[in-house]
């Protein structure tokens, strides 16, 4: 392999480090106008009137727009209206949006606007959702339009419940000889992306609809305000410059219906809006909270028998994407295990907090810090080594997922592989907690990991390979760059199978709904696999348009003819050649007599085999293949005030095949950051009325430099043989392992449970004080 | 509402004239009055640093500080560094991956490395810890910082 595995330089590079790099709030013209959005201040109350009449005589206020006559919106289920109508049910809502000349026009008539509202009492997290008198926050439940595999319970506050049931729970709990039973929470946090969600959108003289978005799903946010503006798909497109951050939160579509809303309101003019940080972490969706209960029963020697798990998902006050969470949750709901006897139930409730979109992992770090947290109590009772117990039911090829998949060597990666390699670098052996008093304790923490994706099965990707008269190629594909350099990924793939240099393939950075094919989303880690199938599938395409050129002149079949080097040649006797510039747009005679013209290669490519999930035992194939990992934390804790310091984090995840070394390094380690940020301090602090009292980055603090643990990571490389040479998806999976792994280092070194999230001193030290 | 004022920005070695009310951020002004617009908003509360610019040999927060208060000082975006070692390195170490928070870091640690030459990593920590990156895991800053030091140090 010429440039496969390389750390080769990323072609976004020189843009980014010089500050040209736009982003969406980047673009400004002198006719925008400029959208501002009054939001509520309480989680749960009726609307009783909106009073805009002192916002309307504020200068250069060209439209106030409220929540009337708009329809129903969601993305599994439609149950919300872009603009609260009658009623809000989350702090942060949208109850008016603005529109005006000036960022500050808009920003007086938006704190001109009073809303009357009259409290309702609140539903503040899922199990208080659940219970027989809690307020109905959707009373139409059952009218609500949805689609497949969504199944509310009318009546409750469930807006969706998948059932996994596999094998015989009651056999399980018969053959099984230790029994732990655990509970876990935390309460919904945000993606902090650094980039604030942005969009202008205008309508046309001729009617075409264009936005530009800072997203992760342009041809999904087309396809959605087709279905609920009923436009034709055709007059809308959507632009997604580059993305600065994404991490699932720019998935979801909603932001993009308001600057709809908003220039539809002012004739189609040019309208801008662009979150405020408060407004991205509460009034868009965010980062999905959870409680579970998970019982586990395994035999003396520890091999699992039974496994029954209870997940109460914090979906919100809307469901879009939490159904799509909760049923992920349910699919890997058990950890990278053998396990015969399943019985989940994952329900997706409703509450007053705000909705979530998908986040880096797509409910598997969350599912797995209750699983695996379990496993460690398991191990404890069984007085066993924790990374052995895992060990022992490792998942391998021939055994079956939760959703009763039979994998193989090529759907499932090497877990054993993954831990043996894990001991070594975390030097299991010198032991789980050594003790560097006074009042220090080092511990290690360990979790395993795996992750399958779960999207749209007819979901596709689409790449159009054009050439330039020099040779080079342009490579155009609908995979968004939020900074996982997968489109230089894709030209390094593309630079292997044409044996060619790197520098001469030329990437379209941006998407243009319009002009570029559509990629389903920039999600589930799912980009270089299937837009990479795309990119092979249209290099095969070029190849065969070069040979097919090249025949005539070389005076050799197609068949004895090789495309590599910039050249197509004759196999045999490689000076028999002629230059790809020299029919890269066709080929002209001497005396000016041409064929051909440019040449245009396309590839698209659409999953294999995925199938939606029974509604009574959730069997079905959700995804194409499981990555598996095996991770692991080492911090130094001060059992006087339980301040620690994460030391070491270490990951070892088995990616088919490494396609760009130092990318791949940035996802791992990139990813277990955000995994240990999200696990020891964010989190949504709501008081009792459901508001969000710390909707800023002063407060709600992520990881800062300096606050860094030592990072290390490691490959293991089992190929997914429908991949592009063998890669599966890496964008994620590290950041799966860390709460767990963390969680696990704690309680271990405290001898406490610690179940709950973010791990902050004061909690570690409730918990551990509690019992005396 | 107040009247508008001109004033003049000295702004990457130019001398720019801008038109602005006295309210006006610095930030705004660079980004919607001279398309300057390296330096991005990212919480407008002076929180995560994605704002930096130099005045007069010393970084602020962009976001929030006025205009006004930038007149008769040298500001330097990150439009104005051109092949610094700093940019260099960030591409050599994949010191960035969305790219967004990467003109506040690299403008925050080419002030540093101005008043520092070589700087201790204690020093380092308490100056970029004023930033947030959300997509590395700041190991990758931490070795293109590092990089620069130990350069200059050999020289």
């Amino acid at each position: 392999m010429h440039i496969i595995g390389k750390g080769i330089m990323r072609k976004d590079s020189l843009e980014k480090v010089t500050g040209h790099a736009k982003y969406t709030a980047d673009f400004e013209s002198k006719k925008m106008l400029y959208g501002r959005l009054v939001t509520s201040p309480h989680a749960h109350a009726n609307i009783k009137q909106i009073d805009t009449s002192s916002a309307e005589k504020i200068n250069g206020i060209r439209a106030i727009i409220t929540g009337e006559n708009l329809p129903l919106t969601g993305e599994e289920m439609k149950d919300r209206y872009p603009i609260a109508k009658e009623r809000v049910r989350y702090y942060g809502e949208v109850v008016a949006v603005v529109v005006a000349d000036t960022p500050f026009q808009a920003m007086q008539a938006a704190e001109a606007i009073k809303v009357n509202y009259e409290f309702l009492p609140v539903v503040n997290s899922p199990s208080e959702a659940l219970k027989a008198d809690a307020p109905l926050l959707h009373p139409d439940l059952e009218n609500y339009e949805k689609i497949n595999m969504v199944y509310p319970v009318p009546g409750t506050n469930i807006a969706s419940k998948t059932k996994i049931r596999k094998g015989n729970l009651e056999k399980g709990w018969q053959e099984s000889e230790v029994i732990v039973e655990e509970a876990f929470a935390f309460r919904p946090s945000d993606h902090a992306a650094m980039e604030t969600r942005a969009v202008f959108a205008q309508i046309h003289p001729d009617g075409m609809i264009e936005l530009t978005a800072s997203s992760q799903a342009p041809f999904m946010i087309k396809r959605l305000i087709a279905d609920y503006f009923n436009v034709e798909l055709g007059r809308i497109i959507v632009n997604t410059p580059l993305v600065g951050g994404a991490f699932g939160g720019k998935a979801s579509v909603q932001l993009e219906l308001l600057a709809y809303l908003a220039t539809k309101a002012v004739n189609g003019r040019l309208v801008k809006i662009v979150n405020e940080r408060e407004e991205d972490m509460v009034t868009s969706p965010g980062h999905i909270g959870l409680e579970a209960q998970v019982k586990l029963g395994c035999t003396k020697e520890g091999i699992l028998k039974a496994a029954e798990i209870l997940f109460l998902w914090d979906g919100g006050a809307y469901s879009d994407k939490a159904i799509d969470l909760s049923r992920a949750g349910a699919v890997d709901c058990t950890g990278p295990y053998h396990i015969d006897n399943i019985w989940c139930d994952s329900l997706c409730m409703y509450t007053n907090h705000p909705f979530p979109a998908p986040f880096r992992g797509f409910s598997h770090s969350e599912v797995h810090f209750a699983f695996e947290r379990t496993m460690d109590v398991l191990a404890q009772k069984l007085n066993m080594d924790p990374l052995e117990l895992r060990a022992r039911n490792a998942i391998l090829p021939g055994h079956t997922t939760p959703t009763q998949v039979v994998l193989n060597s090529s759907t499932v990666g090497n877990l054993p592989e993954c831990i043996r390699k894990l001991k070594m670098l975390l030097n299991w052996e010198e032991g789980q907690v050594i003790d560097v008093g006074p009042n220090k304790v080092r511990a290690k923490g360990v979790s395993c990991v795996w992750k399958t994706s779960t999207i749209d099965p007819d979901a596709s990707s689409g790449v159009i390979l054009t050439f330039n008269k020099d040779g080079s190629i342009n490579l155009i594909s609908g995979v968004v760059e939020i900074g996982t350099a997968t489109k230089t990924v894709l030209a390094q793939i593309l630079a292997e199978k044409l044996k060619m240099d790197i520098n001469e393939i030329h990437v379209q950075m941006g998407v243009n709904t319009q002009s570029t094919p559509e990629h389903w989303k920039t999600v589930a880690s799912r980009g270089t696999f299937m837009a990479g199938r795309a990119v092979l599938t249209a290099a095969e395409d070029v190849i065969k348009q070069l040979k097919s050129l090249a025949s005539f002149l070389l005076r050799a079949s197609t068949e004895d003819l090789e495309v590599g080097y910039g050249k197509v040649y004759v196999r045999e006797e490689p000076k028999q050649y002629i230059p790809i510039k020299e029919i890269a747009y066709g080929y002209s005679f001497p005396e000016g007599l041409s064929i051909g013209g440019q040449m245009i290669g396309r590839g698209t490519y659409i999953l294999r085999g995925m199938t939606h999930l029974d509604k009574e035992t959730g069997a079905g194939r959700p995804g194409p293949e499981w990555t598996v990992g095996a991770e692991g934390v080492e911090i130094e804790l001060n059992t006087r005030d339980y301040t620690y310091r994460v030391l070491k984090a270490v990951a070892v995840i088995d990616v088919g095949k490494v396609l760009n070394e130092k990318t791949a390094l940035g996802q791992v380690k990139g990813s277990m950051s955000m995994g240990l940020s999200f696990a020891a301090r964010e989190t949504f602090r709501f008081d009792r009325e459901g508001r969000v009292l710390n909707p800023q980055l002063r407060t709600y603090r992520p990881l800062r430099f300096g606050e860094h643990p030592k990072y290390e990571a490691a490959f293991v490389e089992t190929p997914h043989l429908d991949a592009p040479y063998g890669a599966r998806g890496v964008g994620e999976h590290a950041l799966i392992g860390m709460p767990a792994a963390l969680g696990n280092s704690l309680s271990t070194a405290l001898s406490v449970k610690i179940n709950y999230l973010p791990m902050i001193p004061e909690v570690l030290w409730k918990m551990k004080e509690r019992g005396k | 509402m107040t009247e508008k004022i001109a004033i003049p920005l000295n702004v990457n070695g130019e001398i720019r004239e801008v038109v602005i009310r006295p309210a006006d951020t610095l930030l705004d002004v660079l980004r919607n009055e001279l398309s300057l617009t390296g330096a991005k908003p990212g919480c407008l509360n002076g929180d995560c640093g994605a704002c930096s610019v130099i005045v007069g040999g010393t970084v602020y927060k962009s976001c929030i500080m006025l205009a006004v208060e930038a007149i008769d000082s040298k500001i330097t975006t990150i439009e104005g560094l051109k092949n610094s070692p700093i940019q260099e390195a960030f591409i050599k170490h994949f010191a960035f991956q969305c790219g967004y928070c990467t003109p506040g870091f690299i403008i925050n640690i080419q002030a540093l490395l101005e008043k520092h030459s070589n700087p201790t990593y204690e020093t380092i920590k308490e100056w970029l810890s004023s930033n947030i990156c959300r997509c590395t895991s700041y190991e990758e800053i931490e070795g293109a910082v590092f990089s620069v030091v130990e350069k200059s140090s050999d020289e």
